[in-house]
Order: structure tokens, then sequence, then C-alpha cells
């Protein structure tokens, strides 16, 4: 029997099941290897018997924890895909912000009637048993990330930072460049996709374990930049991540 | 004969981006209800980018939608350009137009292959269509992947670009890329014309539906506008971008929490029908024949018609594109250095950006302060500008089709909003759309 898989999204840009979309020939190949019985974007059937269950998108109000719990129940291995699922992504810049302000800036007097909370990741609800990280999700990493569960196996995540890829890439540092760039801490597994584009790291794929606070100081340092600067990039992508720590 | 009674309730439709829901009750021939409503989370995204910089607020914003994420970048970098009146060069305008050209493709075909022909092929998905018609499911995804391929190629990404930044670009392809690429464009010419011979057969599926409506898109007298333009109407003279609010005039219904827009009625529709309706007579040759095969010239007032819009603006697109990629082989292309960051004088501002992204106009207005960061935004997405044309829709077309089965009646509503190609997640403001 082919394992059921299901797809739901949370408080996210759905990128991330857009790559999926766009895994275009492999998709069909990969739906020879899994039945997808839910997902919403692209199938009208729905079905709450399933195996694996991927799930797109932060948690972002208190109504939201019950769907994720009852996804968690009727599943035997939860997949989060896409920073904003699995830590918290671009939404957590409003954290740093008084939620009130923030609705009546958008809504105006209508603002108490939009239900939210601090922006968080999946984990920070239910238990997650494997991450494909980024914003949006490379579609390799996706597959592969498949590949390793339908074998009854952890997946493989990089515990060094982008930094690493970016060297063996022969890129021009972004400080080199004057710019201020979160490589150094950041996890790879992107192949230092954004630099080698010609900008910078973001920060997508989240603080890497134990990053090294003290070198990135000292690059700090070396390069005349202040903590502001460190702080407005750490904000982009790491806040929940941040407040955990 | 009794009259039916028949409840539609369709919680989360499937096979459009982001949530909406449905609710219809009909007692005895007479519908009581008939409601378009939107549970999506709501994201705060004006917010989020208050405070922060110049150079990030592209990057920010892109996060707003995944399906037009290129879209979404350069009406932010437009915005922040117009703020602080910075220029680009011709070769980078062009560059960004085949950008907007490879989303458009991109979107549409996923919304025409994946999202519309299982309606019109009486299935749920395209999954099963992959086992019956394979060679269709295929050609469908080789156009997707040029699509693909293509903003791969001028953004450094398919979803949430890189390249486009601030003042021009970190990175231009090559000139043989672009050939190859043109080459490719050209190459996937015939795919189209059999997927649109295959739409054309099942076109009768399409409901023949009419409530007149206005039309609102960039229009311009020297192109099929996409990248610039003013504001169009099929109801009035074109405005300066400028003075969108004028024309989407965010309010609040009464009864409800919903910010709905309007300009001279008390709806309008954006997207491509809405810009083949303005601007039919600036399309590529090939497009306005597609459009002739499908008897569709302006004002068409048919919603459902906006998926053959669609068709008809990839033959468009693909066809400018290979005008465009031609003149910049035969001027050559200029180069720029490795990691480019163009000198960006920062100054106190305000600009607007707007361009037509897949499903309609789409505004971002930024504020900043001397040191280049934002104090004010507001975005406007074209499903917001969409929902009470969507709304006024359904009102109009269930008491028509109140007699048929519970089934049909559920199906013909979610194509309608289907034929919209919503896109929910965008929902920079949240509606909750309540009609009584």
């Amino acid at each position: 029997m082919k394992p059921k898989v299901a797809f739901f999204d949370f408080a996210g840009c759905e990128g991330d099941q857009l790559q999926i979309a766009n895994l275009e020939e492999d998709l069909l190949a990969l739906l020879g290897q899994v039945e997808v019985v839910t997902f919403r974007e692209v199938m009208k059937e729905q079905s709450d018997n399933y195996d694996i269950a991927f799930i797109e998108g932060s948690c972002t109000r208190l109504q939201d924890e019950d769907r994720l719990k009852q996804i968690r129940r009727n599943a035997k291995i939860v997949v989060a895909i896409g920073s904003c699922a699995t830590i918290g992504g671009i939404n957590c810049i409003r954290n740093y912000k008084d939620l009130d302000t923030v609705k009546k800036m958008v809504y105006g007097e209508n603002a108490k009637l939009f239900d939210s909370y601090a922006a968080r990741a999946i984990d920070a609800v239910i238990p997650v048993d494997a991450y494909v990280h980024g914003c949006p999700i490379d579609r390799e990493d996706f597959l592969q990330v498949v590949k390793s569960l339908l074998v009854g196996k952890k997946p493989d995540m990089p515990t060094y930072p982008v930094c690493v890829e970016c060297k063996k890439n022969e890129n021009v540092c972004a400080f080199e460049r004057g710019q201020y760039c979160v490589g150094t801490v950041t996890r790879a597994g992107c192949n230092s996709c954004c630099v080698n584009e010609g900008t910078i790291c973001w920060g997508c794929r989240g603080l890497v374990d134990n990053p090294n606070e003290n070198s990135h100081k000292e690059v700090l340092i070396k390069y005349g930049l202040t903590v502001d600067d460190a702080i407005a990039k750490f904000r982009l992508y790491f806040g929940w991540q941040e407040a955990k720590r | 004969m009794n009259k039916p009674n028949v409840e539609v309730n369709v919680h989360h439709i499937t096979r459009v981006e982001g949530h909406g829901n449905i609710h219809v009750q009909i007692k005895e021939g007479v519908v009581e209800k008939c409601e378009w409503t939107i549970p999506e989370a709501p994201r705060f995204f004006e917010a989020m980018v208050v405070g922060r910089s110049w150079h990030e607020l592209h990057h920010i914003t892109s996060r707003i939608c995944g399906i037009c994420s290129i879209g979404h970048t350069l009406a932010s970098l437009k915005a922040t350009e117009s703020a602080m009146g910075i220029a680009i060069s011709e070769q980078d305008l062009k560059l960004r137009k085949l950008a907007l050209h490879g989303e458009n493709l991109q979107s549409h075909i996923l919304h025409l292959g994946f999202l519309v022909l299982p309606d019109l092929m009486g299935v749920g998905s395209v999954i099963p269509l992959a086992s019956t018609n394979l060679a269709e499911v295929k050609t469908v995804l080789q156009l997707h992947r040029t699509a693909n391929e293509m903003s791969n190629l001028i953004c450094g990404r398919t979803t949430h670009p890189q390249r486009l930044i601030p003042g021009g670009f970190s990175k231009i392809p090559s000139i043989n890329e672009l050939t190859t690429l043109r080459k490719k464009l050209q190459n996937s010419i015939p795919s189209i014309q059999k997927t649109a011979e295959l739409i054309k057969t099942l076109a009768s599926k399409l409901p023949d539906f009419e409530r007149e409506t206005e039309f609102i898109a960039l229009t311009s007298p020297d192109e099929y506008a996409l990248y610039d333009g003013k504001l169009g109407s099929t109801d009035t003279e074109s405005v300066p971008v400028k003075d969108y609010l004028s024309f989407t005039n965010e309010y609040v219904v009464p009864q409800s929490t919903a910010k709905w827009a309007k300009h001279v009625r008390n709806s309008y529709m954006v997207g491509a029908l809405a810009r083949l309706n303005i601007n039919y007579k600036l399309l590529s040759p090939m497009a306005q024949e597609t459009a002739k095969d499908f008897n569709l010239s302006p004002v068409c007032h048919n919603p459902f018609m906006n998926s053959v819009a669609q068709l008809v603006e990839i033959v468009h697109s693909v066809e400018d594109a290979i005008r465009l990629i031609s003149e910049l082989e035969a001027a050559g292309l200029k180069p720029q250095p490795d990691y480019n960051k163009p000198e960006i004088k920062v100054k106190a501002g305000q600009g607007v950006g707007a361009v037509e992204v897949p499903r309609g106009v789409l505004f971002h207005d930024y504020t900043y302060n001397d040191k280049g960061v934002c104090t004010k935004a507001n975005c406007i997405i074209p499903t917001n500008q969409n929902h009470a044309n969507i709304q006024a829709d359904m009102s109009a077309l269930v008491p028509s089709i109140a007699e048929k089965s519970q089934k049909e009646i559920e199906l013909t509503l979610e194509m309608l909003v289907r034929a919209y190609d919503p896109c929910i997640s965008c929902s920079t403001h949240a509606l909750k759309v309540r009609f009584e």
C-alpha cells in the first residue's frame, strides 16, 4: 500500500506548496510512490486518513491550534515545510511590535475583530518529526526528505552555516562588499543560493544549532558594523527562535 | 412542482490559493442566503514593514504571495524607486518586463491546467488526468516548466526572486542564455496551440452567464500594459497611478467587517479579462487570433471567460517575450559588475508602484523618512479588489440556477470563484464578506 500524504496550510504565502507543483515531471514520479489524499490547493477530494502530513505556514492564532492538534492525531509523521512552518519565518517580524498597534495599523477601527497572537513555528504547538527549511523550500531538498521518510529514515539536516557552502561556491563575501549578511549563523542546505544570485543571506533557513555568536561579533567589529545592523537582520527570520532562546 | 430547498456549504473551497467559503441557502426556490466569506488568517504585512529599511522592503513584501512573488517584488521596487526618484536603465526595464511575463505564464498555466481543467473534464483534480490524459498533462507540465525556467533565468529563482533589487538587477543573464530561452519559447508555441484546442473543445462547459460590471486595469498607448501604465477603466477616463485611491475606494459595508473596493459601481473586476477588455487592440497578433477563436472580444461581461482571457494572455506573453529578447539580442547586452548594487541616494518621500500581476492590478504605496526607513505602507492586492464583484456575481447567478441540484449549484459557484483565480493568502487586509 502506498503511504497516504496530506498537505495543509496556515499563515503563509503557499509558495512552498507551489514548489511541489513546480516539481513538474518529478511530481508524476512522486505520485507513483505516494497517494495524495488531501491537497486543498490542487484537489477537491479530502480525507482525514493519512500517514504523512506536510504543513506550510505559521500558527498565528489560538483557533488554529485545534486544527494542528487534529492533524497531529491523524498523522504518523508531521513534516514542517518552509520557513513560516519550520522557524516562524517572516511572520515573526511583527512579534517585535505591540500586537494591538499592529492590528490597528492594518484594520483601523475593525482591529478587534481580527483574532491573532504572536506568530510561531509549528513545533511551538505540536511535535514535528521532520523539517524542510527555506523560503521557499528547495524542490530537491523536499524530494530528499520525502525519499528518506519513505524508507523510514530520519532526513539529514546540515548542522553548519551557509558560510561553508558560500566559500565552496567561491562567492565574494557580502561583508567584503560592504553588506551585512547572516550566512555566518544561518543553517546551510540552500547551497548559498541568494549570495550566488548577487545578494546576501537573509537567514530564511533559521539559526544553525549552536551558532558561533562570538565569531559573528568579531565579524561585526572587523567590518565596522553596529549591533543595530545585526538586530535588524536577525529580526527578519529569527524572531521565534530568538524568543525561545 | 415543488420548489426545491437547497443548501450549499463549501467550507474552504479547493483548487484556489488561500481559504474561502461559499454559503447558499435556498428555501422553496427563493434564495435566502448567498455568501462568499474569507476566513484566512491575517498577516499584517503593512505593519511588518514599518520600521524596516528601503533595501529590505521588496524582500519582505515578496512573501505576501508565493504565486505572484515576482509581481509583489516589482510593485514594491517601483514604489521605493518612485519615492526616492530612482530611474532604471532601458535594459533593466526590458528584463523586468520579461520577469513579469515569466510569472504571468507560470501562474496562468498552473491555473488553467491544474485548477480549471479538472472542472471542465469532470474530475476532482489533475491527478486522475495523469492516468487518463497523460499526453495533455505532460504538455501542460512542459509549458509550466518553460515558464519557470524563464523566471529562474531572469530573477535567479521562480519564487521569491533574488536578482530584482532597487535600481536594477544584482545579476543578469548572459545573451546566450537569453537566446536559448527565446528558442524554447518559440518551440513552445505548438504546445500552447494544442492546449488551446483542448480547451476549445471544452469551452461549452463554461457557463453562459453575464452581469454588467466595471473593469479596471493598467493601460498604455504603447503596449498591452503589464509593467507600467495609467489606471484605466471601462467606465471612466484613466488616471495616473499615484491617484489609485480614487479608484480603489476601500469601504466598509454596514453589518459587515468587509473592506470592499468600488469605483463608479458597487464593485469592479480586475485580472486577465479586465486587461483584455481595456487593452484588446494591443494584444500580440497571435493572441488576438486566439481571442477570436473563442469569440472573446471587448467588452465581455462573462466572468467565467477570465480563464479564456488567461489563455489569450499566455499566447501574448510568449510572443511579447520573444520580441523583447530579440530586441536585447539586437542591441547587445550591456555588462554589469558582479554582485551589482546600484548607487541609491536615500531620501524621504512617498511613492506608489503598480503592476499587473496574474490576478489583476496590484498597488504598493510606501512612505520613507530621510534615513530610508519605512514609516507607512499600503498594499492593495487584486483579489481583494475582486471580492465584491465575486459576491455580486454570485448573488446574480444563484437565482438563475436555483432550480438545479445542490451538486450542480455547488460546482457552478466553485467554478465562478475559480474563474477569478483568487489568491486569498495575499490577504493584507482580510475580508469577511456578508451580503444580506
